[in-house]
């Protein structure tokens, strides 16, 4: 099989296709882990958003039954160095060519993934259209460009992905479980579920348009505001809903759920150039000096940090804001991903800290 | 309060286990800290390191290292601190012992990085089961036994098979796998023996099992990275210095990684480890389960290779986290970001280790848990295949035209690799080979699809598309065109036409994340080309790849200089090489760095795509002198002495006119294609004679030859002689004095670095010799000849640059041997003998500067010698001859020859305190016999006991005469296994077998730790030595105080 990229900016690289016959539009992001495509790909923020990973032998050890964060493929095209045609794992059901097929989700391997790195390093990150087909001449490089450069055709900053992504109706884990969470779905990994319930929480997870009544009516000892795609600026009800919720309960808010509390208490966001993808990341502690490897994955960031709020955490590299607290209201907030998954268990410790405030 | 002063001890001599990389830790870690303002006492009996370069430490000690003499410099230097952790496991074991010693608190000097307590837990092997317990990190089931009865008694209830770890060894020595309880007492014996506290462990074998490590640094405040994972091809069974190594790891899910990052994290921060460590675990991975193997408080060649796969400098970083840094205010100074991160790679990377067969080939090629080999080779790609195909090449190994697979997949040889490329090429499949070797099929997978491409690149049209599939599957110019049948200059015009390419990719530690400053670059077939032509005057300098025997750390020291002098001279160096050990591979050494194999395409690439102003080939040994020619002839300006004089030199025919043109005398020489042309030139010439193959490095394959018949064996069985490969054959000159040159010409004049004497008469390969300067026996009238035999040659050569010339010397008349117009491997010893750094001169001369008028003066002695891998290496009887056998040197210096020899020998590992009391055992070949005399007179002066063979003491008076093996009790191999003996002096006879009474004496004199001298003259100097200092002190000072 056959395919394209083609940038925004005009780039076209050919390559050889994988995963479903299809065309997808989307913003190009990189991620730098070296493992972990499998819970990226189904990481609910990647909507609609292209995948590329750094690291450049993708596949290896297949898809498993039990590293899902979700039940579907949210990124929507993947771009690799070179896609292993085989798996070997004893948890491994199918290869990654095989899910991406199951999921009608696009792949292009065989191009210079560094090369596209280091652009989107330079110019920043921009849409893209990944085209594949087993019918060489049906992908015609001009006419993708053009549908990219239509003006209906995608717009990452207005569109909202988390609607896309969150639950339609409440579901409950850890059913009987000693403390009850709040989790604002807003297309939450499933790790982070996974976090609390092995702290013997039981978590409802609530769609993104719960209103304040409703995530009261649950009774809960705390409330999580989970990670989701897209940008933070648009999505005003969230704002004003978690503004109605601060001080009622504790609240622990990840990458997106932190740029929210941002907005919702009088800060704000902006994009970064080309956002922090990997499981690599440096965060610093601001107070005890300390250092924390994080997996992160996240595209803006929280610039004025709201009134009542004090910095706690900033990244290691270019100083944006990683953690926030506002102790009167019981509000603390990362912009990394504690849960991992993928990505190292360094920062676990601030679930127990959360169940601790409850 | 004033300037923190801090000793940092070297590794000593290159053996096998303990390679270059402790130059690399070692020379960072001394940068590092007198970035910080520390001053730094480096002390190292190595001189071929760039640590001992009065520009990387404030101070340095060329002596042994040894505890005295290690207390004696502590008391001259008063040092705050010591760091143990950067020279091996032998600068631990001394930082050790002078800690149990109480010397370090009775000068009050303090642990900087990892302290003493951590370093106990994680070497003791009770105290690191506790701790694992205790932190509930699975261990294998294991015990430390103190004799063989315990160990079978483990084995018996745990199950075979076993593996068994002596204590406190290097790199696995006296280990091995027991598969039943004959193999368990026989392992046992030696491990027990070669124990330093007499213990060895045993532990349930997980052979088969995934093998991974992780290299792990952690500051004095708990924070933590991973640095790089990686994992062995060669599953649980195998060392990881002999396992081809691939990183990051291939198999692991996330999820796989996250559990053993977890337990490595774990156990660095219960173990207390302030710097670098290196944690070693194995994986089921049929269940997951996993087990942690073992820890190294310290920087090792995994550290080394992992920071030359990252680009993270772990011993730079270690150092700063010992000063009392934290990792985050560290910064990565490859992106000016901050050291708290844990690297990202874009590409995948492959270690293979080098292994010296070809130089034993008595010596069984299985490998196992105890390490053999010499050297490694890593190699970058964007494709695992392209790694490993280009890790391949680097090695610069013969690969066997035939290969029958099932001779070497398991137990494994050295020669695996290549048995599995052949098998599937049979046909055989990869579910196979996977149950026969245990090694994941991932990598067998891969293996496959570059067998199927070979097939296919053999029998399909060549194509744009399939040559650039070849090549991004890592596949040779040469190697396509053995698949092509066709040529390499045909191959490559190909390629060009189709546009194929190679680009150059920045190792940067954050894939490309951050814009890096590092000018670190690998090869591989992509869209973007990211080295840029460096602007300005720049200069190639060609490494000397792995790490083998006959071509050491010499020759990286040589490149290392040959870069900072260029950086001297305000021109820009780019080095190209393969070996992650080095110093020269370090990412600030040069101005750009091209980590890439060493061959005729992957340098021509290099010098396509930079266009410098010239190439220096004669720094990097064997493997940089042969690309001079090819890089000439493809229009390349090669640096230095001109091509035709290094085939003069190289050349026997045209070199012997020269030498007859010049009236120099040669020892008289012949060539023979055949066995009768062979014995007809030896009739000629006259017995004894030296025999070699033509072209040769090291001596390979040379031997002396005293008869027709021992010619006859030679000729059949040692080599392989034809019309394009002659044997050559040279009288050999009995009881002559050996000698040699190093200079330095600049096409004008001669600079003498130094004039060497060999202390064993010729014969003995001047790479194992003890080598003395200045000469000690030399007239005024022969030296005068030397140097006047060197300037001719030297012009009549054409030498710009270094040469290094081969003398022999007898009753008054010079004979030429050989002359090398490249770096030799005495250019370090003679550039600390002498306090001059050659290498930067010959530099000099090569980009067309005079020579310095002045000549060295030297008012000491400085003595090299030697050490030998035999005790790694068992079946290679220890005889010396014309055929290199030793891994590495040492340096002696001191006011008189005595002291410097004895000096020398101590850091060679020959250990004769004075005033002990003494016993030696000594058996002499017939000829050496007239020797006894003077041997037993300083014997007795020495208070020695004397035993010895009947043969060789029993007319002795006073000496006790011991029967042959087997033929009385106590025999002579008893008597040297029961410790009584402390100094066996036993010198072989010619072209004997391997199952001799010799071999035997000296095999057992090996494993039981007794020096064993097989060279009267060695012996009669050393003996000399020990009675001259008998009443003195150990002379110990620093290097520059010496020379006035």
């Amino acid at each position: 099989m056959k395919a394209v990229l083609a940038l925004g900016d005009g780039t076209i690289l050919h390559g050889l296709g994988f995963g479903a016959e299809a065309e997808q539009v989307g913003e190009l992001v990189f991620n730098t882990s070296m493992m972990g495509y499998q819970e990226a790909l189904t990481d609910p923020s990647y909507g609609g958003q292209i995948l590329l990973m750094t690291y450049p032998l993708i596949g290896n050890y297949g898809i498993n039954p039990t590293d899902h964060e979700s039940g579907l493929i949210h990124a929507r095209g993947f771009v690799v160095r070179e896609l292993s045609a085989d798996a070997e794992h004893r948890d491994s059901g199918l290869t990654a060519d095989s899910f991406l097929k199951e999921h009608g989700i696009p792949g292009i391997h065989g191009i210079d993934t560094r090369f596209l790195v280091r652009h989107i390093r330079e110019k920043g990150v921009m849409p893209a259209i990944i085209a594949a087909s087993k019918n060489d001449s049906a992908i015609d490089p001009k006419k993708l460009l053009a549908k990219l450069a239509s003006p209906d055709s995608f717009n990452y900053s207005k569109t909202d992905f988390v609607s896309l992504a969150s639950t339609k109706h409440v579901r409950v884990f850890g059913e009987g479980g000693k403390k009850r969470v709040a989790m604002i779905d807003y297309g939450a990994k499933m790790g982070i579920v996974r976090e609390l319930v092995a702290r013997g929480c039981e978590v409802h997870l609530l769609p993104c348009h719960s209103t304040a009544e409703e995530v009261k009516a649950v009774g809960p000892d705390g409330i999580l505001l989970s990670n989701g795609p897209g940008d933070p600026a648009i999505l005003k009800d969230a704002h004003s809903i978690i503004r109605a919720l601060g001080g009622y309960k504790p609240m622990f808010g990840i990458c997106l759920g932190h740029q929210l509390i941002g907005h919702a208490f009088g800060g704000d966001t902006y994009k970064l150039k080309f956002g922090h993808r990997g499981s690599n990341h440096a965060v610093l502690d601001v107070k005890s000096g300390r250092s924390f490897v994080t997996t992160q994955n996240h595209g803006f960031a929280v610039g004025k940090i709201p009134e009542g709020f004090e910095l706690t955490q900033v990244n290691a590299n270019d100083t944006s804001v990683e953690g926030m607290r506002n102790d009167a209201k019981g509000i603390f907030s990362v912009q990394y991903h504690p849960e991992a998954s993928p990505g190292p268990h360094d920062t676990r410790f601030l679930f127990d800290e959360f169940v601790k405030m409850m | 309060m004033g300037k923190q002063k801090v000793l940092v001890i070297g590794s000593g001599p290159i053996v096998i286990g303990q390679s270059a990389e402790f130059d690399y830790s070692g020379t960072q870690c001394c940068r590092a800290l007198r970035e910080e303002g520390t001053e730094v006492v480096l002390v190292n009996s190595n001189p071929a390191t760039i640590q001992t370069d009065k520009d990387t430490a404030d101070i340095v000690y060329i002596e042994p290292l040894t505890a005295d003499v290690l207390e004696k410099i502590i008391e001259r230097e008063k040092p705050d601190a010591i760091i143990a952790t950067m020279g091996g496991q032998t600068g631990l074991n001394l930082a050790m012992e002078l800690h149990h010693k109480g010397i370090l608190k009775k000068h009050d000097v303090k642990f900087l990085g990892t302290d003493a307590e951590a370093i106990e837990t994680a070497e003791s092997r009770e105290r690191f089961n506790r701790l694992m317990e205790k932190i509930k990190v699975p261990i294998l089931p294991g015990a430390v036994v103190k004799d063989i009865q315990s160990a079978e008694r483990f084995a018996g209830s745990n199950g075979y098979p076993v593996i068994i770890r002596p204590s406190f060894t290097l790199g696995g020595t006296g280990g091995g796998t027991a598969y039943d309880k004959e193999e368990l007492r026989k392992i046992m014996e030696l491990a027990l023996r070669l124990s330093a506290t007499g213990e060895a462990l045993v532990e349930k074998s997980v052979i088969g099992w995934g093998e991974f490590e992780y290299e792990v640094v952690r500051d004095s405040f708990g924070n933590a990275a991973i640095i790089c994972n990686m994992e062995n091809i060669d599953p649980m069974g195998v060392h990881t210095g002999e396992s081809i190594v691939v990183a990051p790891s291939q198999t692991l899910s996330d999820r796989d990684h996250q559990t053993l990052r977890d337990a490595s994290l774990k156990i660095v921060h219960a173990i207390g480890i302030q710097g670098g460590c290196n944690v070693q675990l194995a994986m089921n991975q049929e269940t997951g389960e996993f087990v942690v193997i073992e820890v190294n408080p310290r920087l090792s060649r995994s550290s080394a290779l992992a920071s030359k796969a990252t680009g993270y400098p772990i011993a730079r970083v270690a150092t700063k986290i010992a000063l009392g840094h934290s990792l985050p205010k560290i910064k990565n100074a490859i992106t000016c970001t901050s050291a708290a991160f844990e690297p990202a790679l874009d590409y995948a990377v492959v270690k293979i280790p080098r292994w010296p067969f070809d130089k034993f080939p008595k010596t069984s090629r299985t490998i196992g848990t105890q390490m053999k080999s010499t050297g490694e080779v890593m190699a970058i790609g964007r494709t695992f295949q392209e790694a490993l195909n280009k890790a391949i090449r680097s090695l610069e190994t013969k690969i066997p035209k035939s290969i029958e697979p099932d001779e070497h997949l398991f137990p494994p040889t050295d020669l695996r690799i290549f048995a599995l490329l052949e098998a599937l090429r049979r046909g055989r499949t990869t579910e196979e080979l996977h149950q026969r070797t245990k090694i994941n099929r991932w990598f067998l997978r891969r293996l496959e699809a570059m067998v199927r491409l070979e097939k296919r690149i053999s029998q399909e049209k060549m194509t744009k598309e399939l040559m650039l599939e070849a090549k991004r599957s890592g596949f040779s110019d040469p190697q396509i065109a053995s698949f092509t049948r066709s040529d390499e200059a045909s191959v490559r015009q190909l390629r060009k036409s189709f546009g194929v390419l190679p680009t150059y990719k920045i190792v940067d530690s954050c894939a490309g994340e951050f814009a890096a400053l590092t000018p670190y670059y690998y090869s591989t077939y992509e869209h973007e080309n990211e080295a840029i032509a460096l602007e300005g005057r720049k200069i190639i300098v060609l490494g000397s790849g792995p790490i083998r025997i006959g071509q050491g750390i010499e020759f990286d020291y040589c490149c290392s200089q040959a870069a900072f002098a260029l950086r001297e001279m305000g021109l820009k160096s780019i080095m190209i090489n393969n070996n992650p050990e080095t110093v020269s591979t370090d990412f600030d050494s040069s101005d750009r760095l091209y980590f890439e194999p060493l061959t005729f395409e992957d340098v021509m690439n290099i010098v396509d795509n930079e266009k410098p102003e010239g190439v220096i080939v004669q720094l990097g040994g064997q493997t940089s002198i042969n690309l001079a020619e090819p890089l000439h002839n493809a229009g390349t300006r090669v640096l230095g002495t001109p091509i035709d004089g290094i085939d003069i030199a190289e050349d026997r025919e045209r070199f012997r006119e020269l030498a007859n043109k010049l009236g120099i005398l040669q020892p008289q020489n012949g060539t023979a294609t055949n066995e009768e042309e062979a014995l007809e030139a030896a009739s000629h010439i006259g017995y004894p004679v030296v025999v070699r193959p033509s072209y040769v490095i090291a001596g390979r394959a040379m031997e002396i030859v005293r008869s027709d018949e021992e010619l006859r064996r030679y000729i059949n069985e040692a080599v392989e002689v034809s019309q394009k490969r002659p044997v050559l054959i040279d009288k050999y000159i009995d009881n002559a004095i050996e000698c040699e040159v190093d200079a330095v010409s600049d096409g004008q004049n001669v600079f003498i670095g130094g004039l060497m004497e060999h202390i064993e008469p010729a014969g003995v390969h001047s790479g194992d010799a003890n080598i003395v300067l200045p000469s000690i026996r030399l007239s005024d009238t022969e030296r005068k000849e030397l140097v006047d035999y060197t300037e001719k040659i030297s012009k009549s050569l054409g030498v710009v640059g270094l040469v290094n010339i081969q003398y022999v010397v007898r009753n008054g008349t010079v004979y030429i041997l050989e002359a090398n117009p490249r770096a030799s491997r005495t250019v370090p010893f003679v550039s600390k003998a002498i306090g001059i750094p050659i290498t930067k001169i010959a530099v000099r001369a090569m980009l067309g500067e005079k020579l310095p008028r002045f000549r060295p003066r030297v008012t000491h002695f400085a003595v090299k010698s030697v050490v030998f891998p035999f005790l790694k290496l068992l079946g290679t009887d220890i005889r010396l001859g014309p055929e290199m056998r030793s891994t590495g040197e040492t340096m002696g210096i001191g006011k008189s020859f005595e002291m410097a020899y004895y000096k020398a020998l101590l850091a060679a590992g020959i250990r004769l305190e004075n005033g002990k009391k003494h016993s030696a055992f000594i058996s002499l070949r017939d000829e050496d016999k007239k020797d006894m005399p003077e041997l037993v007179k300083l014997l007795k002066k020495l208070g020695f006991t004397i035993y010895g063979t009947m043969g060789t003491v029993g007319s002795v008076e006073g000496a006790i005469a011991v029967p042959k093996i087997g033929k009385g009790r106590p025999d002579a191999l008893e008597l040297i296994e029961s410790g009584e003996v402390t100094l066996v002096i036993n010198s072989p006879r010619h072209g004997g077998a391997a199952n001799t009474d010799g071999f035997r004496m000296r095999r057992a004199s090996i494993l039981s730790g007794i020096p064993c001298i097989t060279n009267v003259s060695t012996a009669q100097e050393l003996l000399k030595a020990m009675l001259e200092l008998r009443e003195k002190e150990l002379d110990i000072r620093r290097v520059e105080e010496y020379a006035g």
